[in-house]
């Protein structure tokens, strides 16, 4: 029987487990755990918290993909857009290299697009041993129906262990038809991937509300582990024009072509800056700047550090700056270089989209303000008069 | 044009704090709230039906308490709701959440349009609504900011991207993720308030929706959670006061490493 299960002889009475429950789960009666079913998602935190003594136990009767073992080598979707594979695709390979080092297996690239058989050869350099390429007026834009059921043909016919994809729109579209079709496991938005050697099984670790806790997940019954990555947190592979590897051009009848919806137009909203989930530099600006006409100073400061401008939810509901440029829970989720917060207060609610960026860099007049609990760095001050300083300032040492 | 609308309750994570001492996340008296994405998802269905007629069903999967989420969703004018609750689903990932939601869908029956929020806001995966739409083997449009049309059993939308957007058609029936772009979503009225207070719930069991006993909660879920930390605390930054040129000066200095 599948579910959880105390062993009271084994319990001390510790109570760490009731601590360690995230979600308010575990009661203590006479010094014993009792665990509230209705709110337990069996998520084994208590587990954890217990294994020393082992006095909790989670059961899990779960199936398995038969013929297991034979499922080897890390799979990489590379992400195309217009024809050019998005700089993402390079970080996943680097990772994707690795782990299948570490496992001693292949790595594979599936390239799907239409005039795209010449990039092939790039994922070659970056890391790949094998590139599937599917080429097809068919597969321009990225169609979930059409490239989801390829996808999943590809994985049936050739069981790679592992298959990663970058967690854009995109690839989230596509790849989660593609678990649901092969009825397999999927981890969103991983920020750290690792493998068990010996028992071959994916380590994958995400944040989860909005970067307030860690947790790390496994499949290690299913195959493949399928996993979707952040932009911006895997080190991109380098190209090695030495390198070799097979491309293999892969036809697929009309069948697999067919697609219920269809792409009338492809719009780019070309701002004046980059798009802020791509950029390494991000000048954010919050309520305190006070209308739309001060961001041009915000756009300055990112222009000399060739970075994109972000605002918190307060600037856009003013209508000051574009939603596409909302960082926060009912935005973007950003992870840049570094992330400039000017005249941002700091709500809890902005800073899950922005947390887990390598450099805060905070610019506030009040030194209480919540955003300099989580800035490395930070000016108390007007952000009138400390950001033209600033924008001068590395103009001149830039 | 009948219209189900899948909702989450989750917890309102501006309350959510961090406990200093112990690292852990402390839920005690937070309050549980509908998804914020999930209101815009049941904004644009109100606003849909108010157009082309039909009816709004608003679903669920959760605990018995799950229910003051549908409660707050008839408030703003749903029609119908359902809550899918049994023991048998705890310990779900989204494999077996997408599955026992569209198998509640099938019990439904006739719909044109399902629209979700295009993630919840404590997990983050935005899986479950493309999860169902494979499930159910429809075609599906996420991070949709617009509806721009709705004729001959097709649907046009701009689908979000990170460059832009995209125009998409999609024939009917079709499931929607939406973003906040799309509306604002209304409060409810005093009417709405009272119609809730006296609304019926169905509650459907895994019986109920003929649920594969290996496909729902922990057996059917392929993932599941080994631990979960508190990332470690950042220790407080270096923070200038004082004269601002001074504290540029030395800001830019500290950062020599990091810009160039």
């Amino acid at each position: 029987m599948s579910g959880i299960t105390v062993y009271k002889d084994k319990c001390t009475g510790c109570s760490l487990c009731a601590k360690a429950c995230p979600f308010d789960a575990i009661t203590m009666v006479d010094k014993k755990p009792v665990i509230d079913l209705d709110k337990c998602t069996l998520c084994s935190s208590c587990v954890e918290a217990c294994r020393k003594f082992g006095a909790v136990e989670i059961i899990r009767t779960t199936t398995q993909t038969p013929d297991i073992e034979k499922y080897k080598g890390v799979w990489v979707f590379a992400q195309q857009r217009k024809g050019v594979v998005q700089p993402v695709t390079y970080e996943l390979l680097g990772k994707a290299r690795e782990l299948a080092d570490k496992l001693k297996v292949d790595v594979t690239c599936v390239l799907l697009g239409h005039n795209i058989k010449d990039k092939a050869q790039d994922l070659i350099f970056r890391g790949a041993d094998k590139v599937y390429v599917v080429d097809h007026p068919k597969l321009e834009h990225l169609l979930e129906e059409p490239y989801a059921r390829i996808v999943s043909n590809l994985i049936r016919k050739h069981r790679p262990e592992i298959f990663l994809c970058p967690a854009t729109s995109v690839g989230r579209s596509v790849i989660s038809r593609v678990a649901v079709q092969l009825r397999v496991g999927l981890t969103a938005d991983c920020t750290g991937l690792d493998v068990n050697v010996d028992e071959r099984y994916l380590m994958q670790t995400r944040p989860a509300f909005g970067g307030s806790i860690m947790a790390t997940i496994l499949s290690k019954h299913h195959r493949p582990q399928l996993a979707t990555v952040r932009h911006k947190v895997m080190k991109e592979a380098s190209a090695d024009p030495s390198r070799k590897g097979v491309i293999e051009v892969v036809e697929f009848d009309n069948t697999f072509f067919i697609s219920r919806t269809k792409v009338l137009n492809v719009v780019d909203e070309v701002t004046s800056t980059v798009n802020i989930g791509e950029a390494n530099i991000i000048v954010a600006g919050g309520r305190a700047m006070g209308g739309k006409e001060n961001f041009k100073m915000l756009e300055d400061l990112a222009k000399v550090l060739n970075g994109a401008v972000g605002a918190s939810r307060a600037a856009v509901d003013e209508g000051w700056v574009p939603y596409s440029h909302q960082v926060g829970q009912t935005g973007k989720t950003v992870c840049p270089t570094i992330y400039i917060a000017c005249g941002i207060s700091g709500q809890i609610q902005h800073l899950v989209g922005m947390q887990s960026s390598d450099v805060i860099i905070a610019i506030n007049r009040d030194p209480a303000a919540p955003i300099f609990n989580v800035a490395n760095y930070g000016i108390v001050g007007d952000v009138f008069e400390i950001v033209p300083l600033l924008t001068k300032r590395f103009q001149e040492v830039l | 044009m009948n219209i189900i609308i899948c909702v989450k309750q989750v917890p309102d994570t501006s309350e959510v704090r961090i406990d200093p001492v112990t690292n852990n996340l402390v839920r005690d008296g937070v309050k549980s709230i509908v998804n914020p994405f999930d209101m815009y998802a049941i904004e644009e269905g109100l606003r849909l039906k108010e157009k082309f007629g039909g009816k709004v069903t608003v679903l669920t999967m959760g605990p018995p308490q799950a229910e003051a989420a549908l409660r707050e969703a008839i408030s703003l004018g749903c029609d119908e709701a359902v809550l899918v609750s049994d023991r048998a689903f705890a310990g779900s990932d989204t494999l077996a959440t997408s599955y026992t939601l569209s198998k509640a869908i099938e019990k439904i029956k006739d719909y044109d349009l399902i629209i979700c929020g295009k993630q919840a806001i404590d997990g983050d995966t935005a899986q479950v609504g493309p999860g169902i739409a494979a499930t159910l083997d429809i075609p599906q449009i996420n991070y949709v900011r617009k509806v721009e049309e709705i004729k001959d059993q097709t649907i046009t939308a701009e689908r979000v991207t990170e460059e832009g957007y995209e125009v998409i058609q999609s024939t009917l029936p079709c499931l929607l993720t939406v973003v906040k772009e799309i509306n604002n979503p209304r409060l409810p009225s005093l009417k709405g308030k009272m119609k809730a207070k006296s609304a019926v719930i169905q509650v459907w069991s895994a019986a109920d929706i003929a649920a594969a006993e290996d496909r729902i909660g922990l057996k059917g879920s392929p993932t599941w959670v080994l631990n979960i930390f508190t990332p470690p605390p950042k220790p407080r930054g270096k923070i200038f006061e004082g004269e601002a040129q001074n504290s540029v000066n030395q800001l830019v200095e500290s950062l020599k490493g990091i810009i160039h």
